[in-house]
């Protein structure tokens, strides 16, 4: 159809979304926030459930939702294993490179399926902590380049329909 | 994790995807497999005869020629061309639009003026046209298509003007199956400019649908060999006699005067039974992929909700072409999701393509990018059995299905 790259998955890619691990919503998340959009063919939607554990906040239970291809869904599903039981601290500061490395190496152009998940988790925890009106310390208040990214894809889009159409 | 070579790391994929218990191919449009007897027509020219260059003065030399010669009497034949010398063979059907739209350009450029082309053409048309024709001087224009395909004839006129050197716009769309009237468009063509070049790129109608150059009056017209389940490596651009291109490859020109490099002789050979294979019983093969086909896409719209067609119903579409947008659903995982279960097909999905664009086909008939990244394409052929057409319409919605129950986007 258009022009074509080679997309030779991992195995682990594989595995993941044949069998995504911590699929659909959780009923009584503390929040629930989304990164991507349906016209740019990708949206993640991520679940988290947080305690207050040993004076941090803690992520009890993840999940997630995908609209996207298959990197995009094994982003998601791994994204969710990775952060369950760390620190939202520790949580906020996974990359997405880490994460295409656990899913033994995103093809280059899957790249922003890896930023599109850790950018839904981003969101995430921002929306967690402006609910609460309580803002850690370490949590920065400019978005991150990963947050960037996927705001400039969201708007891209957005800028197609709005001048594309009549 | 990157230190795994490239082979490696493919042979892993391959493992891990495992070997269905059924397959079926659908994606005939992209490639396909090549029939045992069609293979067996080509091995005597790699060994046997015929395998010397079919211009030189030696028997392996004139063996050769004399494939050549019957391949391109034969697809002669098949089109209405007056013969041979109105055949070239190159080397693929993106190069046999590539010679056909650069070639006539390169022959016009002293002309300037305008190039027209649907906006629905093969990529193998629209860039050589916009990338030579703009470097050249040339006013490049996409004509619109309306919601199935068409190039609305009145639209046509509209965009017609004495100045137009070109216009490209194919029998079948590649994607979406519609079926343009060619015809009436020369007609219109020919009306405003007598001298304009009429090209049609003609690979996803032959064997289709009968196609005659003079009835339709076009100039140039491509074939592509894969697409009949002849061997890759074989394109043929029709060239009326009179028409003038000039080459746009260069080096020792061979029995082609457009065309060098040695002619692949056994892949010819091969085209050549393709040919045979589809024409000797037009009607009967066209009839078993139309009847599959039919029961492909009305079985796909009885068992999975929320689907859109895309490209026309009835007569006007190919009869081999299931185009559908699977709502909620992207693409790219759905081609994974059925080639883990032995289905292969394509998709118009951004996701699969290297600029993140969905098919400039499904936007160009009005598509929204959501519902071209959920578009999946299915080709029947001949060689298709009404249990593979079962196994697809028994697997197929659940993995839509699933797929819909993993995705973040939900029936409103």
């Amino acid at each position: 159809m258009s022009t074509r790259i080679p997309l030779p998955y991992s195995p682990k890619v594989l595995e993941l979304f044949r069998n995504p691990k911590n699929l659909g919503p959780i009923p009584d998340a503390d929040v629930v926030a989304s990164a991507g959009s349906p016209a740019c063919g990708d949206m993640i939607r991520i679940y988290l459930k947080i305690t207050r554990r040993g004076g941090k906040d803690v992520i009890e239970k993840a999940s997630f939702e995908s609209y996207g291809c298959a990197a995009n869904i094994a982003a998601a599903s791994i994204l969710t294993e990775m952060v369950k039981g760390k620190s939202v601290e520790e949580a906020w500061k996974i990359t997405w490179k880490q994460l295409s490395d656990e899913l033994g190496g995103l093809p280059p152009i899957k790249y922003h399926c890896s930023i599109l998940a850790v950018g839904a988790l981003k969101r995430a925890i921002r929306q967690y902590y402006s609910k609460k009106k309580n803002k850690p310390k370490w949590l920065p208040e400019q978005l991150t380049p990963d947050e960037k990214q996927v705001l400039e894809e969201e708007e891209m889009i957005e800028r197609y329909y709005k001048f594309s159409k009549p | 994790m990157s230190n795994k070579s490239l082979v490696e790391k493919v042979r892993e994929l391959l493992r891990s995807h495992g070997r269905p218990s059924r397959e079926v191919y659908f994606d005939l449009e992209n490639s396909g497999w090549v029939p045992r007897e069609v293979v067996e027509a080509m091995i005597p020219y790699y060994y046997e005869r015929g395998f010397g260059h079919p211009s030189i003065t030696h028997k392996p030399g004139w063996e050769a020629l004399e494939a050549v010669y019957e391949a391109k009497e034969l697809v002669a034949e098949t089109i209405g061309a007056k013969g041979i010398e109105e055949i070239v063979f190159t080397h693929s059907g993106t190069e046999a639009n590539n010679l056909a739209i650069m070639g006539t350009l390169l022959a016009s450029r002293n002309k300037r003026g305008r190039v027209l082309v649907s906006s629905i053409e093969h990529l193998s048309v629209i860039f050589p046209a916009e990338k030579l024709g703009e470097r050249l001087g040339f006013r490049v224009t996409r004509i619109p298509v309306d919601g199935e395909g068409f190039v609305d004839p009145e639209v046509f006129k509209a965009y017609m003007d004495r100045d137009v050197v070109l216009v490209s716009v194919q029998v079948v769309n590649h994607e979406i199956g519609t079926i343009q009237d060619v015809r009436e468009l020369v007609g219109i063509a020919k009306d405003v400019n007598p001298d304009v070049v009429f090209h049609t790129d003609a690979a996803d109608a032959y064997g289709k649908i009968p196609l005659d150059v003079d009835r339709l009056g076009v100039d140039l017209l491509t074939i592509s060999s894969h697409k009949i389940h002849g061997p890759r490596g074989v394109g043929v651009l029709y060239v009326r006699e009179g028409v003038k291109l000039e080459p746009i490859l260069y080096g020792q020109l061979s029995s082609e005067k457009m065309w060098p490099g040695v002619e692949n002789v056994p892949a010819i050979a091969g085209f050549k039974k393709a040919v045979e294979l589809a024409f000797n019983d037009f009607e009967g093969n066209v009839a078993k992929m139309k009847s599959l086909r039919d029961r492909l896409l009305k079985g796909i719209l009885d068992h999975v909700p929320d689907v859109l067609v895309n490209g026309p119903l009835g007569n006007r579409r190919a009869p081999d072409n299931v185009n559908v947008s699977f709502l909620y659903v992207e693409g790219e995982a759905l081609t994974v999701e059925l080639s883990l279960r032995g289905i292969y097909v394509s998709s118009g999905s951004a996701c699969t393509s290297r600029v993140l664009e969905p098919s400039h086909v499904l936007l160009a008939i009005g598509r929204r990018h959501e519902e071209a990244h959920g578009s999946i394409l299915f080709k029947t052929s001949r060689y298709h059995t009404l249990e593979d057409i079962e196994y697809t319409l028994e697997q197929l919605p659940q993995a839509v299905e699933r797929l819909r129950r993993i995705s973040s986007l939900k029936k409103q």
